[in-house]
């Protein structure tokens, strides 16, 4: 048996709204041993009363960044923590954590071989910590991985951490970054215009190949469709790593 | 239970647990949900019917292997169980058929230092549980969930459920339960999460 992940006090220094209705907050953490990214923290919230409740949140940044984590939060209009933390909690205001936990849907930048990488909405958090490590790990000896991301939001407003993933791919002739605006297109827009497929994920790949390590992360219809896509694409299931929130539908 | 740390301005809802006869069914930090997550490593496996079986194999006197036909003709029952994942939710009264694990081990004499038994699943998932966690109606193969053929979202056409434990225990896709003498940690067991897994003592995390 391991030791114990336990629970600390975090504080939290900085809160930074990505879109309307997603915020993300830096929280400084006591004793960090570090994390991969595409894990998550868990959050424990107390009333005075003694009622709390726990939820779990990916852990938005690289690890190369020492003693403190992001998570960002979209905020569920009947849920009972994301309101809390999108219009109470502010800097200076302390949240129990612990982790990092999860060890399967993880990438590094040791692990070789492409990356591609496919979010649906807030499911871009876990790999946005990827793209931000990748981008701080040096290029090495073999240079960085080529990396893609798809990356599915209604519309660009919407579109979390849009400014710094274009910023990224502007600095990095390896990385490209695709959007699907499934509702809301700008003016002029000439990338897809609709909800993931077959087809798309068929060009997105397409310079990457069948041996790209891959992750998916988002809601179920949009994990289901593109792993079962790929899978009929020719990767590997074991290549096909996923993530999802949200019901089945049924 | 060491004093909790009170978190500024924090009320909570507790809608359900507030609400008398629920209180104690949710287990601690868990919350109730209505939705039925979906929520797995990889890609949803599907194996035609055809080509399905389950067997029992290891520390049995001989192994027994079931087609999809055989396995469907087993006595099943209905089940209303109340299931929690690790990610948080619970969900309470959720309606199952299939056939229990007490039902499945009838087909089979147990080796005496039989103790754990590993479910393995289509597309390489495993769990490990000791034998006495899904015996005396502890557990079951469901092939309906809500009076329907279980999705294979969901795990169809058929997976394990043990309702005592964290849900990740409750294999999808399952093929298989292989008996053993030694505990063999599974897929989640082996990343960090308790071996055994009991929602009631909170067992979310190796060492928790």
């Amino acid at each position: 048996m391991a030791a114990p992940i336990d629970w600390q006090l975090a504080t939290v220094t900085a809160v930074r709204d990505e879109t309307p209705s997603v915020r993300s907050l830096t929280l400084a953490l006591p004793a960090w041993a570090g994390h991969r990214p595409g894990q998550h923290v868990d959050l424990r919230l107390t009333a005075e009363d003694g009622y709390s409740v726990e939820r779990s949140y990916s852990i938005a940044s690289e690890p190369e960044r020492n003693g403190e984590i992001d998570i960002t939060v979209e905020r569920i209009p009947d849920g009972e923590v994301s309101p809390f933390l999108h219009e109470i909690v502010a800097p200076g205001d302390r949240l129990e954590v612990r982790g990092p936990i999860g060890g399967y849907f993880v990438w590094e930048s040791t692990l070789d071989g492409p990356l591609f990488l496919v979010g649906g909405g807030s499911g871009v958090v876990p790999l946005m910590a990827m793209l931000r490590h990748r981008a701080r790990s040096g290029s090495g000896a073999t240079g960085r991985a080529v990396a893609r991301l798809l990356f599915s939001c209604r519309g660009p407003d919407e579109a979390i951490y849009r400014t710094e993933l274009d910023a990224l791919a502007a600095a990095d002739p390896d990385l490209e970054v695709a959007y699907t605006f499934t509702r809301v297109q700008p003016p002029g827009w000439t990338g897809y215009a609709r909800r993931v497929d077959r087809a798309m994920l068929a060009e997105v790949l397409e310079p990457l190949g069948a041996e790209a390590r891959t992750y998916i992360c988002g809601p179920t219809a949009l994990v289901e469709v593109a792993a079962n896509a790929l899978v009929g694409l020719g990767l590997a299931p074991d290549r096909v790593r996923t993530e999802r929130f949200g019901p089945s539908g049924t | 239970m060491t004093e909790r740390f009170v978190t500024r301005g924090f009320v909570g809802r507790r809608s359900a647990a507030g609400s008398g006869d629920l209180s104690g069914r949710i287990p601690p930090g868990q919350y109730l949900t209505t939705d039925f997550p979906v929520l797995s490593a990889g890609p949803t496996p599907r194996t035609p019917l055809e080509r399905w079986s389950l067997s029992i194999d290891g520390l049995v006197a001989s192994p027994v292997s079931w087609s999809w036909e055989e396995f469907r003709a087993l006595p099943a029952r209905d089940w209303t169980v109340d299931i929690s994942c690790v990610t948080k939710w619970t969900k309470l009264d959720m309606h199952w058929r299939g056939v229990s694990v007490d039902t499945l081990l009838e087909h089979v004499d147990l080796d005496p230092a039989a103790a754990f038994v590993v479910a393995w699943s289509d597309g390489g998932y495993t769990t490990n549980l000791p034998l006495g966690d899904v015996l005396n109606g502890q557990a079951f193969v469901a092939f309906d969930y809500d009076g329907r053929p279980l999705t294979p979202e969901h795990g169809g056409p058929a997976r394990l459920v043990v309702p005592g434990r964290y849900f990740w225990k409750s294999a999808k896709w399952i093929r298989g339960l292989r008996i053993q003498r030694e505990d063999e940690p599974g897929f989640w067991e082996s990343l960090g999460y308790h071996n055994r897994g009991d929602q009631w003592r909170e067992e979310r995390y190796d060492g928790d």
